[in-house]
């Protein structure tokens, strides 16, 4: 039977630490990366409050998160358009670990959502849309399913606590069944 | 069968080997190259003198901590005064390499290649999983702080409402290929389990539960590539790589829908057509589709067009593809059971359908008759898929 | 069937370009380089190869952003971790192979992003040297430059006069950001940063983007006449960075046996007098002389041939007619594309302020830097 000999030798964590030779290193890997034309600008929105999408000339869909290009049709994007930031969960899950896998005091649910935005079909396969967390929502709902299809909008953090970036939304939270946006 | 009179030389597999997988080896990552290549050629008969070119593959440098991972495996590889080069699109690496040594042969260039995947990721602390914080949009996605196992919860919620596939019939996935393993010398994850165990083990992210997950791994596997004119020197067997494909969809993984791996199917769709196969659920007899979570191997099963959408777990629950199948998929226990050293991992799954085609692979025959065989990794932020396809 | 070069483009050679993301930089070099070729990269790419590392982007799998700005969205595409040139050597494969017939390679630097450069370069070495704590990681460029000198008898006045000539040169280069009106004394007075290379020795970092579009001979004649032939391609290592005290110190053994592959491939035999110029690797001043010697262009010494103005723009043989990268600045991964778009430029009589006269060979030489020893050699031509 093939294969016939499988070199390798286990070793658990204390034997490890008892070997000569163990080198401990921690890299110093710090970036400061340029956000760009789109981004930039999509950041400066979400100081504002407002969600910015960006047009593409060829397909007429508005991309949300903004680039300056269709990925698809490869043709730069033109106009900025802003999008009312309701939309529908695609789906979601509920989160007991953190980062580095370590248990969470609390439980976080995030989700994708399916951003309302024109130019896009309805249910169709490519979509603008964002990650987040979702609040206003249980463990239950995500769990028996209620949650995927319910309409959502974002909770925003208020004014003097929103810097341009991703947080400045705090979560995406059930559209109250009387408002609209 | 159709055969492609483009390519200049057909290119075979020749030989194969790996190591043992386990969360944590004594071996440094060269070692682990080395050992791996050294199984390789001598299965093959080769030294490393025969080798013209050496294709390395291994995911992100973080795991083994060093930058230009690459150019430090280089001679574990056998990368002395030799072209070396290092591939890598996630964790779809693992069946890239097999493509890139592909062309290596088949562009005449060189008449054998050593292809080697490895990875260690016990080198990583305090968890391996925390290098997974950095493969994520710096300015978009990171500052929420996603785990890694939030994006495969996502896929895996989504597959299940669009499929309406239960927790249980997808667990079914891992009770497989964990049995599967029990036969595979270099297993670190194989056992007995049923759809309960699995159900009763952790939840990490829900619907991602422990059992749902294949294990973090170091570990290398390597195969020896060749021309025809070399193949047919050196073995009565060659496998032949008939067909390569690879693909790669957008960054914006959260502005698709997860529930159907379509890159998955463009990349498969490239490899039949190199191939020849146009009714691959009828023409593939094994498979290893890419199982680093349980959902993924159904997920992977319909994008390489071996069940229609959403019928892969019907078909499991059936029984269609275990062993004693109609269309076997990781025979030899896959992620979830062998183990996920993550580029060795796709690297072991190609060398399980050398074994199979060659009728080699002993307990883990397949019961059935077998002559072609697709292989199938999956990358990035949901993005990559690379397929080879394997025919004697 | 041969293979050639049949479009380029490129976007900043600049020490910083801050108003682009590095994603959108990678959209313009691929737009030029697309319209440069005559192609709809959605319809006649075959298919889409980026070379680049994940700790000089910051991201763990930079693979990820690769397809959205270079047109490979749902098309065949994949990442090499390795020079530019590298890319450029698979896609050769790729076209030889007759399974492909367009293949669009793409490289970029950000390096004004990394805030700790110096660390990163720590990370890529073997991790018992790192314990070593040496202040400069770039270490290894001094010992084989002292055992160079030793063994061919160039001098640190040698070494001068390739920053001199290079870095001077670029002023006639708009795309050499780094480029000064150096002097010989200036150089020699000035104090090693890593002995025995002072800083004008050694090339600073500069921001790119560079898309070069790659294919077979039939598709190359219908685009049109700018495409220009890679003859040959090859590459090689050494030695891995957990082994370099196996390297042979003051040579490099990588770019001899790269050169030699592709000169067999381009069917070179006496390279000096076969081909007309050459763009080499220069980012550490003994390298463009140490380059010369492995290329088979060293002649009867390469400092010998370089005193006697050879190797200068007006001489009989031109090596690094565009300043290199001492006047444009080292790009990381996409060093070697930089090279080579030189060359095509040349070769197309577009290389503007620093174009050579008739010119229809060259030889195109990378390095991957240290701490690695791998090099990657191509020669390419026009009709």
């Amino acid at each position: 039977m093939k294969p016939e000999r499988v070199p390798g030798r286990y070793i658990r964590e204390e034997d490890l630490r008892r070997l000569p030779g163990v080198i401990e290193y921690t890299p110093t890997a710090r970036y400061s990366y340029s956000a760009g034309q789109a981004l930039s600008e999509f950041l400066r929105g979400l100081k504002d409050g407002r969600i910015l999408g960006k047009l593409c000339p060829s397909c007429r869909r508005v991309l949300v998160p903004p680039r300056v290009y269709c990925e698809f049709c490869f043709t730069p994007t033109t106009e900025w358009v802003e999008v009312t930031g309701a939309g529908r969960v695609e789906t979601a899950v509920i989160s007991y670990i953190g980062v580095a896998r370590e248990r969470l005091e609390k439980p976080e649910i995030i989700g994708v959502i399916r951003l309302d935005a024109p130019g896009h079909a309805e249910n169709s396969f490519d979509f603008a849309g964002l990650f987040h967390k979702l609040c206003g929502v249980t463990e239950d709902d995500v769990k028996s399913g209620r949650v995927i299809g319910m309409r959502v909008k974002p909770r925003w953090k208020p004014v003097h606590e929103r810097v341009g970036s991703i947080l400045d939304i705090e979560c995406f939270e059930p559209l109250q069944p009387r408002e609209v946006v | 069968m159709k055969s492609n009179i483009f390519v200049k030389d057909k290119v075979a597999i020749v030989g194969a080997g790996l190591t043992l997988f386990r969360r944590r080896l004594l071996e440094t990552p060269r070692d682990l190259a080395w050992e791996a290549s050294r199984e390789a050629l001598s299965s093959a008969g080769l030294t490393l003198k025969d080798i013209d070119c050496i294709v390395v593959g291994s995911a992100p440098d973080a795991f083994d901590g060093i930058h230009m991972k690459g150019e430090y495996l280089a001679d574990g590889s056998g990368g002395f005064n030799k072209p070396v080069v290092r591939v890598f699109v996630g964790g779809g690496t693992g069946v890239m390499v097999p493509a890139v040594a592909w062309w290596h042969v088949a562009s005449g260039l060189c008449k054998t290649v050593l292809a080697v995947g490895e990875e260690k990721m016990s080198h990583a602390y305090p968890h391996p999983q925390g290098v997974f914080a950095y493969i994520w949009d710096p300015i978009l996605e990171r500052p929420l702080g996603p785990n890694l196992i939030w994006i495969f919860a996502l896929e895996m919620r989504r597959y299940m409402h669009v499929c309406n596939a239960s927790k249980e019939d997808i667990a079914l996935v891992s009770v497989k290929n964990k049995r599967n393993a029990l036969d595979h010398p270099a297993a670190q994850a194989a056992a007995k389990i049923t759809v309960d165990d699995v159900l009763k083990s952790e939840v990490l992210v829900w619907p991602v539960q422990l059992l749902d997950i294949s294990p973090v791994s170091d570990g290398a596997a390597a195969l020896v590539l060749a021309s025809e004119s070399v193949a047919r020197r050196v073995t009565d067997t060659p496998v032949w790589v008939e067909g390569i494909g690879f693909t790669l969809d957008n960054t914006h993984w959260y502005n698709r829908d997860l529930a159907y791996p379509r890159y998955l199917e463009y990349a498969a769709r490239m490899a039949y057509k190199m191939a020849g196969i146009e009714r691959p659920w009828r023409e593939i007899d094994v498979a290893e589709p890419y199982d680093p979570f349980d959902y993924k191997e159904l997920h992977h099963i319909e994008g390489l067009m071996l069940a229609r959408r959403c019928e892969a777990p019907k078909l499991l629950k059936e029984g269609y593809f275990d062993r004693s199948g109609e269309l076997p998929t990781s025979p030899g226990g896959g992620l979830l059971g062998v183990g996920n050293p993550i580029a060795a991992a796709g690297v072991m799954k190609v060398a399980e359908l050398f074994w199979q085609l060659r009728y080699e692979a002993g307990a883990r025959q397949v019961k059935k008759p077998v002559h072609k065989a697709v292989a199938n990794a999956w990358g990035d932020l949901m993005q990559a898929g690379t397929v080879v396809v394997l025919s004697t | 069937m041969r293979v050639a070069v049949v479009g380029v483009g490129w976007y900043g050679f600049k020490p910083t370009v801050p108003e682009l993301s590095f994603r959108e930089m990678m959209f313009e070099a691929a737009v030029r380089a697309y319209e440069d070729a005559g192609v709809d990269p959605r319809r006649d790419v075959d298919a889409f190869i980026s070379c680049q590392e994940d700790f000089w982007e910051g991201i763990a799998i930079s693979d990820e952003f690769a397809p959205e700005p270079i047109g490979g969205v749902l098309r065949p595409t994949m990442t090499i971790t390795g020079d530019g040139l590298q890319c450029v050597g698979q896609a050769y494969m790729m076209i030889k192979s007759g399974a492909f017939n367009v293949v669009a390679v793409e490289a970029h630097a950000k390096p004004s992003d990394i805030m700790s450069p110096q660390e990163i370069y720590e990370f890529s070495l073997d991790p018992n040297i790192r314990t070593l704590k040496i202040s400069n990681p770039l270490f290894q460029a001094g010992l084989d430059a002292v055992a160079y000198m030793r063994r061919s008898g160039a001098s640190r006045e040698h070494l001068a006069m390739v920053a001199v000539k290079n870095k001077v040169r670029g002023l006639l280069n708009s795309r050499a950001s780094h480029s000064a009106k150096l002097t010989l004394d200036q150089v020699l007075d000035s104090k090693p940063v890593i002995h025995p290379l002072t800083r004008y020795e050694i090339a600073g970092f500069t921001d790119v983007a560079i898309n070069v579009v790659l294919a077979s001979e039939d598709v190359a004649r219908r685009l049109g006449d700018k495409h220009v032939w890679v003859e040959g391609i090859w590459w090689a290592t050494e030695v891995g960075t957990g082994a370099v005290e196996w390297h042979e110190w003051g040579r490099m053994p990588s770019m001899r046996l790269a050169a030699l592959g592709a000169y067999k491939l381009a069917g070179v035999e006496d390279p000096l007098r076969q081909t007309d110029f050459s763009e080499v690797e220069d980012r550490f001043s003994y390298m463009e002389l140490l380059s010369l010697e492995e290329l088979g262009l060293g002649g009867g010494g390469a400092h010998r041939m370089l005193e006697s103005g050879y190797y200068n723009p007006e001489g009989g043989y031109p090596v690094n007619p565009s300043g290199g990268s001492l006047s444009m600045g080292v790009t990381l991964e996409a060093t070697g594309l930089s090279r080579l778009l030189e060359v095509v430029l040349q070769l197309r009589g577009e290389a503007g302020g620093v174009q050579l006269k008739d010119v229809r060979r060259a030889v195109v030489a990378s390095w991957r830097g240290p701490p690695t020893y791998t090099s990657i050699v191509a020669v390419v031509s026009r009709d």
